[in-house]
């Protein structure tokens, strides 16, 4: 099977590490479950993921803490730091491994950020990316100067614009102008070679920028992009401007069907698709034989999703709180406090037909005799993103995606903190080098060499 | 608040701006991370308490204008050192109070409590152009900035101590009632919170602040400054004695003999090629003589900050010479790894001001309101 005459896979696959940081994915509940702040819960995982050369370590951002029914959200994971305060520090402790920022478009000032992002990868010797998110509402912009200035219309649109900027500013300085030699001299000698930088000036509908860049290309040219929106203008912005898409498209056909989407649009935009490198999201649970990985994920989700959770996951839908129920029961046969669910309290969830919702929830879980607690849990696993089995057949089964070129690779999301990634790095990876799909050495010391981007070019050549 | 007893600190980047014709690399390898590096653990091994990262005003010029982010390479220097505090300079008007709050907690959370923040306010165009805005005249500045450190403060307080509390019985790894809202609104911006990220280890990181930038209430150590030696001393005695809740740390350029050269004459040869306009008294000499004067610049400030006109030619020698002698003379604090910056300053930790309930509505200053 091939996935489009113009596309010519790799067939090897990558593996960055997602470090979430928040909500109900890792699991807290353990002795084993370890701090979500204190640094060396990071060090040990990055460090972890460079042993098993894991091309990147990845951090998400969410800059309003998670609410529920008008208050802090109390039951999963949340706390988190900057991140690229964070992976400045990871730098001097890792050595190849690329690191990943998600920064968001709408409450950053593109001269800042870029700035920021040249450091990183300046810092990290050019293993910096950025993943680009976009944002729009009035809620998350509480925290911000501007406040929530965006339309849900604009996004993308404002989100390239700032992407557009930020490349002008990383191509600010001809390459090779800074001074290779000033020892002792007196002389009238600069530090930088005249005409050796291009002031950037943008006036657009959402921001005036008038910036002279600070800072040099990096060994890899410049940060490299990530992008994880899936609307057809977020593909299409990928298309454009991402060199790596962080996808929730795991599952075989699924991620065929999305990267043969992706090469269309790719070649439609004048790239050629081999430039646009596709991760999905991934959970992995692994033991030794495919009976225990399967005991493994039931005690799994019950840690994920407790009676707590379960209701607290129907309150999101039904707008009120439902802490008489029993989870162990039928599913509430109140109505919804309100038609349609409001704008997003972080959790992911806004827009939907609240009382529509739950007319059908309430049928289905009648239909297979669920309890709370059981919906819930199904309603989670039907949108997990796992790779559950044995070591072999797990290895077995992501050589078939590499095999046929599905993906480029996975962006594992560990469990648990700081222990997640070791049954991934210990037996999965001999697994996958063994069957000649995965890394057995750093390609280069760059994130670029690391995924096989090329460095893009310099418009001072 | 114990006074300390002798606080020295080191600005990690050139002073003189022709000190790069010295540096021991050239202008290409600038922005190595060796190089940024390099120098923190050398100011660690010097004795130094604490290290300040500077972000100053964009220029142009024959002279070095690039300058890597100073609170990424105070984070990038936490994992390999233990003693020195780290305190990057971030200006407080062009930036965003929520995202400085977050980025100094987390530096806070990587050097375990060795994290400090010295406020530059900076209302300049250029800085201001790079947001799309226009300048800032100084007491609209004065006024922003006082915003910028108060709502940072009460970021750093939304979450008490004991929030996190993995209750695993009923399923709660959070408690609700100890995260606040900061329900901030100063006069040019609004800040809800609460923070994104957990109290910091130090509680309240400590707040440098030039003096006269910021009012005095706002900061832990005041920077002082003046033109001249004489000047210098009596301007730090008259605001340690104006501000006695507050730590006085006095600024001080310096040019050291040093290369078989006289300060005097190195610095001859650094103006030879561009001028050194800085509001800092200036010390050319050798090093017996440099600590004289600290000695008694010590008896009238709790601190100095040391300005070398060429950080790779002046650090060696106030390592090997200056500081020891210091220490011989029982003028400086120890150093002790692994304590907070905080204790270092002698300033206890404080518990969250919302520990007690909420606070009402911020009311923002006004320029007179202050010195």
């Amino acid at each position: 099977m091939s996935i489009h005459p113009d596309f010519t896979p790799s067939r090897q696959l990558q593996f960055g590490v997602f470090f979430q940081g928040v909500n109900s994915g890792t699991v807290w509940k353990l002795p084993q479950s370890g701090s979500q702040t204190d640094f060396l819960s990071f060090r040990r995982v990055a460090q972890t993921a460079e042993r098993g050369l894991f091309a990147a370590f990845f951090l998400g951002e969410g800059l309003r803490l998670r609410e529920h029914l008008a208050r802090v959200h109390e039951l999963d994971v949340a706390g988190r730091p900057d991140s690229q305060t964070l992976l400045a520090a990871l730098a001097s402790v890792t050595h190849r491994i690329g690191l990943v920022a998600t920064q968001n478009t709408t409450y950053n000032d593109p001269a800042d950020l870029a700035h920021r992002l040249a450091s990183l990868d300046l810092l990290s010797g050019g293993r910096a990316a950025w993943n680009v998110v976009t944002t729009d509402n009035a809620w998350t912009g509480a925290n911000f100067r501007r406040g929530g200035y965006l339309d849900h219309a604009d996004r993308y649109r404002h989100a390239e614009a700032f992407v557009e900027v930020a490349l002008e500013i990383w191509d600010g300085w001809r390459p090779g102008a800074l001074a290779s030699d000033s020892r002792g001299s007196t002389t009238a000698r600069r530090w930088l070679a005249p005409d050796s930088v291009r002031s950037v000036h943008h006036e657009g509908q959402h921001y005036t920028v008038d910036y002279e860049p600070r800072l040099p290309r990096s060994p890899q040219g410049r940060p490299v992009l990530f992008q994880a929106g899936d609307s057809p203008e977020g593909r299409d912005f990928a298309a454009r401007r991402a060199d790596v898409i962080f996808s929730a498209h795991p599952g075989l056909e699924d991620a065929i069907e999305f990267r043969r989407d992706l090469v269309s649009r790719t070649i439609r935009a004048g790239r050629r698709p081999e430039s646009l490198k596709i991760m999905p999201a991934s959970e992995f649970v692994l033991a030794e034989t495919p009976a225990a990985a399967r005991e493994k994920l039931a005690w799994l989700r019950e840690l994920q999703i407790g009676p707590q959770q379960a209701i607290a996951y129907l309150e999101q839908f039904w707008g009120r709180p439902l802490g008489g129920y029993d989870p162990a029961g039928p599913l509430p046969d109140v109505e919804p406090a309100v038609e349609t669910t409001s704008e997003t309290r972080g959790s992911g969830f806004h827009g939907a037909k609240a009382r529509e919702l739950a007319a059908s929830w309430r049928a289905e879980a009648a239909e297979k005799g669920w309890s709370i607690l059981e919906f819930v849990r199904q309603r989670n696993a039907r949108a997990s993103r796992s790779f559950v089995g044995s070591y072999s057949e797990v290895a077995d089964r992501l050589a078939e995606y590499a095999r046929i070129g599905a993906v480029d690779g996975f962006n594992v999301s560990p469990w648990i903190v700081p222990s997640g990634l070791d049954d991934i790095v210990d037996r999965l990876v001999p697994e996958l080098q063994s069957r000649g799909v995965y890394p057995t050495e750093y390609a280069g010391t760059t994130l670029r060499e690391h995924l096989g981007l090329e460095v893009p070019a310099s418009s001072w050549a | 608040m114990t006074r300390p007893n002798g606080l020295i600190g080191l600005d990690l980047d050139d002073a003189h701006p022709s000190g790069w014709r010295f540096a021991a690399a050239p202008p290409s390898s600038a922005f190595s991370p060796e190089r940024s590096l390099r120098r923190v653990l050398d100011a660690e091994s010097a004795g130094f308490h604490f290290a300040t990262f500077s972000d100053p005003t964009p220029a142009r010029g024959a002279d070095e204008h690039g300058r890597l982010d100073a609170v990424q390479r105070a984070a990038h220097a936490a994992p390999l050192t233990r003693t020195i505090a780290l305190v990057p300079e971030v200006e407080a008007t062009s930036t965003e109070p929520f995202h400085v709050s977050t980025q100094l907690a987390s530096l806070d959370y990587v050097s375990y409590g060795r994290a400090g923040w010295l406020v530059a306010v900076d209302g300049s165009a250029p800085r201001h152009a790079a947001v799309g805005r226009g300048p800032l005249a100084a007491d609209d500045a004065f006024v922003e900035a006082a915003d910028a450190v108060e709502v940072a403060r009460r970021l750093w307080d939304t979450w008490e101590d004991n929030a996190e509390i993995r209750d695993v019985a009923a399923g709660r790894y959070l408690d609700a009632s100890r995260v606040h809202y900061a329900e901030f609104r100063g006069r040019s911006f609004s800040i809800k919170g609460p923070s994104i990220i957990p109290r910091p280890p130090q509680g309240q990181l400590p707040v440098f602040a030039p003096y006269g930038q910021v009012p005095p209430a706002q900061a832990d150590v005041l920077l002082t400054t003046a033109p001249a030696w004489d000047l210098l001393l009596a301007e730090a005695a008259l605001v340690r004695d104006e501000n006695p809740e507050r730590l006085v740390v006095a600024e001080l350029d310096l040019v050291l003999d040093a290369r078989g050269q006289a300060g005097g004459e190195r610095l001859a040869a650094l103006d030879a090629t561009s001028s050194w306009q800085s509001p800092h008294a200036l010390f050319a000499g050798g090093p017996a003589e440099l600590a004289d004067y600290l000695g008694e610049l010590l008896r009238v400030a709790d601190g100095v900050r040391l300005h070398p006109a060429v950080v790779d030619v002046d650090l060696p020698e106030l390592a090997q010479l200056v500081l020891p002698e210091l220490r011989r003379r029982g003028l400086l604090a120890p150093t002790v790894p692994d304590t907070s910056l905080r204790y270092r300053l002698g300033l206890r930790r404080p518990p969250s001001r919302y520990a007690a309930g909420p606070l009402p509505v911020y009311p923002a200053p006004t320029a007179d309101s202050t010195i």
